[in-house]
């Protein structure tokens, strides 16, 4: 893929704290106009990697390009079509939603002040903040304030958006809303960076996904690559266990060890699971049940990342 | 392509103005302003609660003309304010420029947004450097109300010995706030810097009134008087030779110099901290 098509790419990205490598060798490429799931387990550089996207901080290697620019020497010219949300929303409390939102456009020099009163009554109406408007930003719950950052990253027309968990603490109705407006802004043709540690959320909305761990990229693709690299598994329901390990260790597999009346083995491509039916009957293996378990998105995620509970050193 | 890519760029004043309504609508603000306001009004209740006659020596000089003339209450207010209340309020605004952004996380979204980074950093000073006015004009606008409430006005004798009329106090009432002022713009430079340093805004609001308080002490030391010219505090307390005629305007010169000489230093090492920092906050 050409760098013209790709809306983020970085080449042997790596960032270091101290002696700690945070980040390493990371090579994004988000195509234009995808919905690009950014997973990984907590602590796996997720946040770190956009805060070098969007300029805010610099990587100790390797180079970044946003909507075909360099990062961080064109961020003046790059970072107005790019609506972010970063580690959570961030409000003064003192000021109302309204005014926060009017606060943060000022800094923009490159947003009309004509237009800034329609644009922000328009972003917020997007969010569905329109009646909360005039609160002050202290008296937001977690939700609300979630949905005034997203309001943020809207007030003005974006050729990328960098959502970093943009769905944290909404209730699932919200997040039911959150994932309908990425929808709605990517039939826009706007490109969506989402980062999220629950696959969940971007199975749902993503076309492509990367997968972090401890700093490394593990994956990367569009969702059907991903899933295709999973594998599935045949499992068969059997008095005869042994027979049935037979004939499936001669057709190639590697059964696991049998419980009483199951043995499963992995499906290799080659291997359509038909062939496995035919030849168990063939040896006269009493089959009681066949079935074909395919490998969830999350299984790949969870052997990709790791199952450990404990956040990522 | 884009719309926002075609829009022209403004000059970016909004960003002052809305650092201006922010600051001036905080609460804090506010509260340090009309601690500053309480200042010359005790002052104007407490001499005109005392009986005792205007004793020569005691207190300061300005202290008993007071009872005089109504319109030396601000005067009186800014030398009691100018070692310790003044500083005090400019550091904690001074200190919050952008680690009170950082803490309260809005650094960043100023940063995407994107504010340029240097344009955040002038738009921080200048709204510092506006308290600075706020808060001395706050001194003497209020001690010359409460001036004219509680005592007599009247033209006013100067240093020199001439005799000058409410019109041309005024005058000079003017230049003491400009003169204070200008007083106080090498230490926000200086608490701009320390703010770029921290994302905990009272360590920084801490160590720019901490840094004002060892300047005067040091002032006090006779041995180090080779230092005293280069000392931010120097020339802080001298405007008496703004009441004279014709007005001597050398001391406000070399302050105005020396205060410049402070920001072009801090406003430097802020610029050359805050242009690379890593924003984690």
């Amino acid at each position: 893929m050409s760098s013209a098509e790709l809306a983020i790419e970085t080449t042997a990205l790596g960032k270091t704290f101290g002696r700690q490598a945070a980040v390493d060798g990371l090579a994004l490429a988000v195509p234009r106009g995808s919905v690009f799931g950014f997973l990984g387990p907590n602590g796996s550089g997720k946040t770190t990697t956009i805060r070098m996207l969007l300029g805010l901080s610099s990587a100790t290697s390797g180079e970044i390009r946003v909507l075909g620019q360099q990062i961080p020497d064109a961020a003046a010219q790059v970072l107005p079509r790019v609506g972010a949300l970063v580690e959570g929303p961030a409000f003064y409390p003192f000021l109302s939603g309204r005014e926060n939102l009017r606060r943060f456009d000022t800094a923009n020099r490159h947003a009309p002040s004509r237009s800034r009163s329609a644009r922000v009554e328009a972003a917020l109406d997007r969010v569905g903040l329109a009646q909360a408007a005039g609160k002050k930003a202290h008296a937001y719950s977690l939700g609300m304030k979630q949905r005034l950052g997203l309001a943020n990253a809207l007030l003005m027309p974006r050729d990328l958006l960098v959502l970093d968990e943009p769905t944290n603490g909404l209730d699932p109705q919200g997040t039911r809303e959150v994932r309908s407006l990425i929808r709605s802004l990517a039939s826009d043709g706007t490109t969506v960076f989402l980062s999220s540690h629950l696959l969940a959320e971007v199975e749902q909305v993503c076309t492509h996904v990367a997968v972090m761990s401890t700093g490394r990229l593990v994956a990367q693709g569009s969702l059907d690559e991903l899933r295709a690299q999973g594998t599935e598994r045949v499992a068969v329901r059997t008095p005869d266990v042994g027979d049935a390990r037979r004939v499936l260790a001669s057709l190639g597999l590697t059964p696991d060890l049998a419980r009483d009346d199951l043995v499963s083995a992995e499906l290799p491509a080659g291997v359509p699971p038909e062939a496995v039916t035919a030849a168990l009957v063939r040896a006269d293996v009493r089959v009681r049940g066949l079935a074909v378990v395919g490998e969830t998105l999350e299984d790949r995620f969870v052997a990709l990342t790791g199952e450990g509970f404990d956040v990522a050193e | 392509m884009s719309q926002s890519e075609t829009a022209p760029r403004s000059l970016g004043f909004a960003l002052l103005g809305s650092e201006l309504r922010v600051l001036f609508r905080r609460r804090r603000t506010w509260a340090m302003l009309a601690a500053l306001a309480a200042i010359p009004v005790l002052i104007a209740v407490a001499v005109r609660l005392s009986d005792s006659p205007d004793a020569p020596g005691d207190g300061p000089t300005f202290l008993s003309d007071i009872t005089q003339n109504g319109l030396f209450v601000g005067l009186t207010a800014l030398v009691f304010s100018v070692p310790l209340f003044l500083p005090l309020t400019v550091g904690v605004v001074a200190g919050d420029t952008i680690a009170g952004e950082a803490s309260l996380g809005t650094l960043r979204y100023l940063l995407v947004a994107p504010s340029g980074r240097v344009r955040l950093l002038l738009v921080k000073y200048a709204g510092a450097a506006a308290f600075c006015l706020a808060a001395t004009l706050t001194l003497v606008l209020v001690g010359a109300a409460i001036g004219a409430v509680l005592f007599p006005i009247g033209p006013v004798t100067l240093i020199s010995g001439d005799t000058i009329g409410v019109g041309g106090y005024a005058l000079r009432a003017t230049l003491f706030v400009a003169y204070v002022s200008i007083s106080l713009l090498g230490l926000s430079a200086i608490g701009l810097f320390i703010s770029t340093l921290t994302t905990v805004p009272v360590g920084a609001m801490a160590a720019t009134i901490v840094l004002s308080a060892v300047s005067q002490i040091l002032e006090l030391l006779p041995q180090l008087s080779a230092v005293h010219p280069w000392l931010f505090s120097h020339y802080w307390l001298g405007f008496a030779d703004l009441l004279r005629t014709p007005i001597d305007f050398t001391v406000f010169g070399q302050n105005a110099l020396l205060q410049l000489g402070y920001i072009a230093v801090f406003g430097t090492l802020a610029y050359g901290r805050f242009s690379t920092k890593d924003i984690l906050s």
